[in-house]
C-alpha cells in the first residue's frame, strides 16, 4: 500500500507545514523538505518494479458500485513523473526558502505547494480514471492558490482565475471523455483501458470521447488556442513557475497523452487533432517568446512552444516518436526549471524582469550567468546539452513522418522555423541579460545570490550536461522503462548517441542554429514589425470577451427572474411546477384513474372531510384576522391526526397531535410580536389571479393524489415487516425503521432539528422587539398572568405527564410511541409549566441551558451507531436481548433504545430551546416589568 | 361515477387539493405571518400525500401481532413521522426569521418594503431606531 501513502503524505504534510509556520519563518521549509523526502523514501521500495518489467497495482475498494476504487499503479511512466515531481519538488523547496521575502507567509506557501505535490503525484500514480480526474481537479485548485499567492496583486488574482477557468473547463470536458471511455470498455481501470485500444478505436463514440479528453489535456498543457492562461500565470512567485509551469502542472496534459497513448492513438482523428494542436502551439509559442520583454514571459512562451513540440511528437504516433516525447519531457523539465530559477534569481537581485533594463549582468553575477547559459544552450538544442538529443530525435521523426505522407517538406520545414526561433529566443535570454551594454536604471545593485539558492540550479544544470554528454550512461535506463510504460510494450531500438553521422536531422539542427543566430542578429526590424502586429492574435481578448458576455447574460437572466420580490419569485416557481407537471402528465398519455379497487367512504369520513375543507377555507378567508385564523388552523392539525388514526397510522396520529400543540403555542407566542391584522393590500385582480393559481395547484395536487391512490403498487415494505421482529427486535415496524433500518436517516433528521433549534437561538439572541401594551382591540392585558388554579393544576400534572412520556418512550419499540413522540410530550409538559407559572419561576427550578441536552442527544445517537462499528457491524446495527425483570416481566433491551434516547433528547432540547427563548423575549418585552437578570443569555 | 366520488380515495384527494390550494394562496400574500401559515398548510398537504402513497388501509396498523390480518405500509409512515417533526422545525425557523426581519426592517412585508405599510398598527411599524 505504499503508493497510497506516497500520495497521502504530501496532503498530510500540507497541513503540518502550514501549522508549524507559527513557530518560526523557516520551520515550514524544513517540514516541506522532510515531507517530500518522506514520500521519496516510501516510494523507494517500489522503484525497482518497473525496471523488472512489473506494473504495480494497489487497490482499496472505495465505491465499488460506481467502479471507483482507491487504485494506484506504478509503471515506468508513473515512476518517471513521480521522481520528477518529488526530485524537482525538493529543489524548489530549497530554492523557495531563499526566494520568498521576509513578509511572505512561508506556511501558506509550503502548504499550497505540498497540496499541489500530492495532487500531481495522485495524477501520475492513479490506476482509476475517475480518481485521476479528482487529482486533476485538485491540481487546478492548488495551482489557483499558488498563482494567487500574492493576493494583494491584481495580476496574480486575474491570472489565477483565468488559469482556473480554462483548466477547470478542460477538466469538466475530460470527465465527460472519461465516462465515455469507461462505458466503452466497461471499467475505469487504466489496465483495462490500455489493453482495449482496438475496442476503443472502433467505437462509434470514439471521436467525441477523444475530443473531450484532448480538451482536458490541451487546456492543462497550454496548447493553442488555450495557451493564453500560461503567460498570465507568471504572476506567481518564480518557484511556483519553475515547478508548476515547467516541470509538473503543464506536463499533466502531455502525461495524459502519453498515458492514454496505447488506447487512443493510431487514428486519423488523433493525428489531425494532436499534431495540429502541437504544431500550431510550437510555432506560435516560439514566435511570441522572442518578442517578450519580460524574462518570465519569454520563458512562458518558450514553455508553450516546447509543450507543443512534445504534443506534436505524441501526435505523430509512432513508437519512436513517443520515446522522443518522453525524452523531451525529461529534458525540458530540467533545463526549463533551472532557467526559471535563474530568472527568479535575476528578478530577486535586480528587482525587475524587464529585459530592456536588465543588461550586462555578466559583471555582477558571472556564476549565475554560466548556469543560465548552459540551461539556455540546452533549450536552444546546442550539441553536448540534453536538449540537443531530444530535439534531434524530434527532427528525425518529422522527416520520417513526412516521407510517408504528401506535402513532405511542410512538417520538417515548419519545425525548423520553430527551431530557428528557439535558438533566437535562447540567445536573447543570454545576450540581452548578461551582455548588451549596461543595466538601465535598476532598483538595486545586483550581486550573486546566497550559496544555497544556486544549489538547485547547479544540480539541474549538471543533469543537463551529464545527459547531454553521456546519455547512454545516465538517462537511458529510465527513459527505456518510461517509454515501456507509455507504449505498454518494449520500445523500439533507438540510439542515444550524440553523433549519428550527417543525416537530415543534423542538417536541420545546423540550419536552426545558424538561422537562429541570423534572426537574432537582425532582430531590430523584426521587433518593430512584431510591435505593429501585436494584438492581432490576442487569445486573452477573446477569453475576456466571452467571459464578459457570459457574465452579462447571467446578470440579465438573474435580473429578469429575480426582481427582489418574494411574491413574484414564488409565483414563478409555482407556475413552473404547474407547467412541468402538466407537460409530464399530458406527455405520458396515461389515464387519470387507475384500476385499483376503491374503499367506500363512510359517513364519519365524509363529515371529517367536510369539516377539514371548511376549516382550511375558513383559515384562508379569515387570514387577515391573524389570531382567529391561527386558532382555526389549530383545528386542522387535529382533523389531520384523525385521518392518520383512520388509516392505520397510530404513530403519525400521536406525532401530529403533539406537534400541533407545540406549533400553535409557538405561533401564538410569535404573533404577539407581529401586527394582529394584515392590511388589505392586494388589489382584486391580483387576488383573483392568486386564487386561480392556487386553484390550479390544488387541482393538480388532487389529480396527482387521485391517480396515485387508484393505482396498484409494489412496496419494499414486506422486507421491513418480515425482519422487524427477528432483525430489529421490535414489533412497531415504524419505530424499528426509524431507529434501526433507516437509523442513519433519523440521525440526519435529528441533526437538522438540532441545527434549526440552534439557528433560532442565534437569531433570537440579540433580538429586541417591543411588545404591545394592550391587545388588538385596545384592551390592556390581564395582569394576572399566572392564574393560581392553572398554575397549581399544571404543577400537579407535570409528574403525570412525564410518566406518560416515559411510558410512550419505553413501549415505542413494540407499540405506537417512541423517542419523537415522547420527546414532544415531555416538551409540552415542560412548556405548560412556563405558560402557567412564568419563565422566572420555572427557571429557578429547572436548568435553562438546553444546548447540552441537544448535544448529548446527538452524541448518544452517534455513539450508538459507532458502537456497532467497534463490534465489526455496519454503522447503527442494533443488538437486542430479552431480560426478565421480576415484577415487570419479560423486558426487551435493544441498543436501538439508546438511539431512541438520543432522538428523545434532541426533540426535547430543540423544541424547548425554541419556545423558551421566544418566551424569554416576551418576558423582556413586557412593559413595566423588570427584566430578569441574565435571561437573555439563558 | 358517484361510487368513485364517494370513495375514501376521492375524499383524500379532495382534502389534499384544498389544503394545497389554501397553502398556495396564503403563501402568495404580502405579509410574513400569512406566508408562514400558508407554508404550514402546504406541509400538511405534502405530509398527507407522502403518507397516502402507501395507499389507504383501514384498521391494519403496522404493529406486528399474531392476530393481525395484514399490515399497512410502514415505510411512508416512518418517513412522514420525521417529516412532521422537521416541518415543525421549519415553521419555527421561518416564523423566527419573520420576527427578526420585523426587528431589522421595521415591517412584516415579505420584501421588507416599508411603503406597503398602509394599515396603522399598534406596534408603531417602521421604527427605524430598532435596527440591529
Amino acid at each position: 500500500m505504499n503508493l497510497l501513502f506516497v500520495v497521502l503524505i504530501p496532503f498530510i504534510g500540507a497541513g503540518l507545514a502550514a501549522w508549524v509556520s507559527r513557530f518560526g519563518r523557516l520551520q515550514s521549509a524544513w517540514v516541506a523538505g522532510g515531507v517530500a523526502l518522506a514520500a521519496l523514501i516510501v516510494l523507494a521500495p517500489s522503484v525497482t518494479a518497473p525496471f523488472l518489467g512489473e506494473t504495480l497495482v494497489q487497490r482499496i475498494p472505495w465505491i465499488p458500485a460506481l467502479g471507483l476504487d482507491l487504485a494506484f499503479r506504478l509503471d515506468g511512466l508513473g515512476l518517471l513523473f513521480a521522481l520528477m515531481i518529488l526530485g524537482i519538488g525538493l529543489l524548489i523547496i530549497l530554492y523557495a526558502r531563499y526566494y520568498l521575502a521576509e513578509r511572505d507567509c512561508m506556511g501558506r506557501f509550503y502548504g499550497y505547494l505540498l497540496l499541489f505535490m500530492g495532487s500531481m503525484l495522485g495524477i501520475v500514480l492513479s490506476e482509476n480514471l475517475i480518481l485521476l480526474l479528482m487529482f486533476w481537479e485538485l491540481t487546478s485548485l492548488s495551482s489557483f492558490l499558488l498563482i494567487s499567492y500574492w493576493q494583494h496583486r491584481e495580476d496574480a488574482r486575474t491570472g489565477a482565475r483565468m488559469a482556473l477557468a480554462v483548466t477547470g473547463l478542460g477538466g469538466l470536458a475530460m470527465l465527460g471523455g472519461f465516462v465515455l471511455l469507461g462505458e466503452m470498455v466497461g471499467s475505469y481501470d487504466l489496465s483495462v483501458v490500455l489493453a482495449n485500444g482496438d475496442l476503443i478505436r472502433s467505437d462509434p463514440l470514439y471521436t467525441p470521447m477523444l475530443v473531450l479528453i484532448l480538451l482536458g489535456a490541451f487546456t492543462k498543457s497550454a496548447q493553442f488556442p488555450f495557451h493564453f492562461w500560461l503567460p498570465h500565470a507568471m504572476a506567481a512567485p518564480t518557484p511556483v513557475s519553475a515547478y508548476l509551469h515547467s516541470a509538473t502542472l503543464v506536463k499533466a496534459g502531455v502525461f495524459l497523452l502519453a498515458r492514454l497513448f496505447p488506447a487512443l492513438s493510431g487514428t486519423t482523428e488523433w493525428s489531425v487533432l494532436v499534431m495540429g494542436a502541437g504544431l500550431s502551439t510550437l510555432l506560435i509559442g516560439a514566435y511570441f517568446a522572442l518578442f517578450k520583454h519580460d524574462l518570465k514571459g519569454l520563458l512562458a512562451y518558450s514553455t508553450i512552444s516546447h509543450l507543443g513540440l512534445i504534443t506534436l511528437l505524441f501526435g505523430i504516433g509512432t513508437p519512436l516518436a513517443a520515446v522522443a516525447g518522453v525524452f523531451h519531457i525529461i529534458n525540458h523539465a530540467t533545463f526549463k526549471a533551472s532557467l526559471f530559477m535563474a530568472a527568479g534569481i535575476i528578478d530577486h537581485e535586480c528587482g525587475t524582469r524587464d529585459m530592456r533594463r536588465i543588461n550586462g549582468l555578466w559583471r555582477y553575477m558571472p556564476y549565475t550567468g554560466t548556469l543560465a547559459m548552459v540551461a539556455a544552450a540546452a533549450m536552444a538544442g546546442v550539441p553536448l546539452f540534453n536538449g540537443f538529443l531530444s530535439k534531434e530525435m524530434f527532427f528525425g521523426e518529422t522527416v520520417t513522418f513526412s516521407a510517408n505522407h504528401s506535402w513532405e517538406w511542410l512538417l520538417p520545414g515548419a519545425v525548423v522555423v520553430a527551431g530557428i526561433f528557439a535558438v533566437a529566443y535562447s540567445l536573447r535570454f543570454i545576450h540581452d541579460v548578461f551582455f548588451n551594454g549596461d543595466p538601465v536604471d535598476l532598483p538595486k545593485t545586483p550581486h550573486e545570490p546566497p550559496r544555497w539558492m544556486k544549489v538547485p540550479v547547479e544540480i539541474l544544470v549538471a543533469i543537463c550536461l551529464l545527459v547531454g554528454i553521456l546519455p547512454a550512461f545516465t538517462v537511458a535506463p529510465l527513459l527505456t522503462v518510461a517509454a515501456t510504460g507509455v507504449l505498454q510494450s518494449a520500445p523500439p531500438d533507438y540510439d542515444l548517441a550524440i553523433w549519428h553521422g550527417v543525416n537530415a536531422a543534423l542538417i536541420m539542427s545546423v540550419i536552426a542554429l545558424v538561422g537562429g543566430i541570423l534572426i537574432y542578429a537582425g532582430r531590430r526590424p523584426l521587433f518593430k514589425l512584431a510591435t505593429r502586429l501585436e494584438g492581432l492574435l490576442d487569445a486573452k481578448a477573446v477569453f475576456d470577451w466571452i467571459l464578459k458576455g457570459l457574465l452579462a447574460l447571467a446578470g440579465a437572466v438573474t435580473r429578469t427572474l429575480d426582481s427582489g420580490s418574494l411574491q413574484r419569485m414564488l409565483l414563478v416557481f409555482i407556475l413552473c411546477a404547474l407547467t412541468l407537471g402538466t407537460i409530464g402528465f399530458l406527455g405520458g398519455g396515461a389515464p387519470l384513474t387507475g384500476d385499483r379497487a376503491l374503499l367506500p367512504a363512510d359517513a364519519v369520513s365524509l363529515l371529517v372531510t367536510i369539516a377539514l375543507i371548511t376549516v382550511a377555507l375558513w383559515t384562508v378567508i379569515l387570514h387577515r384576522r391573524r389570531l382567529t385564523a391561527l386558532i382555526v388552523m389549530g383545528a386542522l392539525g387535529l382533523l389531520i391526526s384523525l385521518i392518520f388514526v383512520k388509516f392505520s397510522a397510530p404513530d403519525l396520529a400521536l406525532t401530529q397531535l403533539s406537534v400541533e400543540v407545540v406549533t400553535i403555542v409557538l405561533l401564538l407566542l410569535a404573533l404577539y410580536f407581529l401586527p394582529q391584522y394584515s392590511p388589505a393590500e392586494s388589489s382584486w385582480p391580483r387576488r383573483i389571479r392568486d386564487i386561480g393559481v392556487a386553484g390550479l395547484a390544488g387541482g393538480g395536487a388532487a389529480a396527482l393524489t387521485w391517480s396515485v391512490l387508484t393505482r396498484p403498487y409494489e412496496s419494499i415494505a414486506d422486507y421491513f415487516l418480515e425482519n422487524s421482529v427477528p432483525g430489529g427486535g421490535g414489533g412497531n415496524v415504524v419505530n424499528v425503521i426509524l431507529v434501526d433500518f433507516r437509523g442513519f436517516d433519523t440521525l440526519g433528521e435529528i441533526s437538522v432539528l438540532a441545527l434549526a433549534g440552534l439557528g433560532i437561538y442565534a437569531m433570537l439572541r440579540d433580538l429586541r422587539l417591543p411588545g404591545p401594551a394592550c391587545d388588538a382591540r385596545g384592551r390592556p392585558w390581564n395582569w394576572d398572568m399566572h392564574p393560581t388554579i392553572m398554575a397549581a393544576l399544571t404543577r400537579l400534572l407535570l409528574p403525570l405527564a412525564l410518566l406518560v412520556s416515559a411510558f410512550i418512550f419505553l413501549r415505542g419499540h413494540n407499540l405506537p410511541g417512541g423517542g419523537f413522540i415522547a420527546g414532544l410530550v415531555t416538551a409540552i409538559a415542560l412548556i405548560m409549566q412556563y405558560l402557567a407559572n412564568g419563565v422566572e419561576w420555572t427557571h429557578n427550578r429547572m436548568t435553562s441551558n438546553l444546548h447540552p441536552v441537544i448535544g448529548a442527544g446527538l452524541l448518544i445517537g452517534l455513539l450508538t451507531g459507532l458502537a456497532s462499528l467497534v463490534f465489526g457491524y455496519p454503522f447503527l446495527t442494533s443488538a437486542f436481548t430479552h431480560v426478565h425483570w421480576p415484577v415487570v416481566g419479560d423486558f426487551e433491551l435493544a441498543s436501538a433504545i439508546a438511539f431512541d434516547l438520543g432522538v428523545y433528547l434532541v426533540v426535547v432540547g430543540a423544541t424547548l430551546l425554541i419556545l423558551v427563548h421566544l418566551g424569554l423575549m416576551h418576558h423582556a418585552s413586557h412593559p413595566g416589568e423588570p427584566e430578569p437578570s441574565g435571561a437573555n443569555h439563558a | 361515477m358517484l361510487e368513485s366520488l364517494l370513495s375514501m380515495e376521492a375524499l383524500i384527494a379532495l382534502i389534499i387539493g384544498v389544503l394545497t390550494a389554501s397553502g398556495v394562496y396564503l403563501a402568495l400574500r404580502a405579509r410574513t405571518f400569512p406566508v408562514v401559515i400558508g407554508l404550514t398548510l402546504l406541509s400538511y398537504a405534502v405530509n398527507l400525500f407522502l403518507f397516502v402513497t402507501g395507499r389507504l388501509t383501514v384498521g391494519l396498523p403496522p404493529v406486528i401481532s399474531d392476530q393481525a390480518a395484514g399490515y399497512a405500509d410502514p415505510l411512508p409512515q416512518a418517513l412522514v413521522l420525521t417529516a412532521i417533526v422537521i416541518s415543525f422545525g421549519m415553521t419555527a425557523f421561518i416564523i423566527m426569521l419573520s420576527l427578526k426581519a420585523r426587528a431589522e426592517l421595521g415591517t412584516d412585508q415579505v420584501d421588507g418594503r416599508l411603503d406597503g405599510d398602509v394599515a396603522p398598527d399598534e406596534h408603531g411599524a417602521g421604527r427605524g431606531g430598532e435596527r440591529g
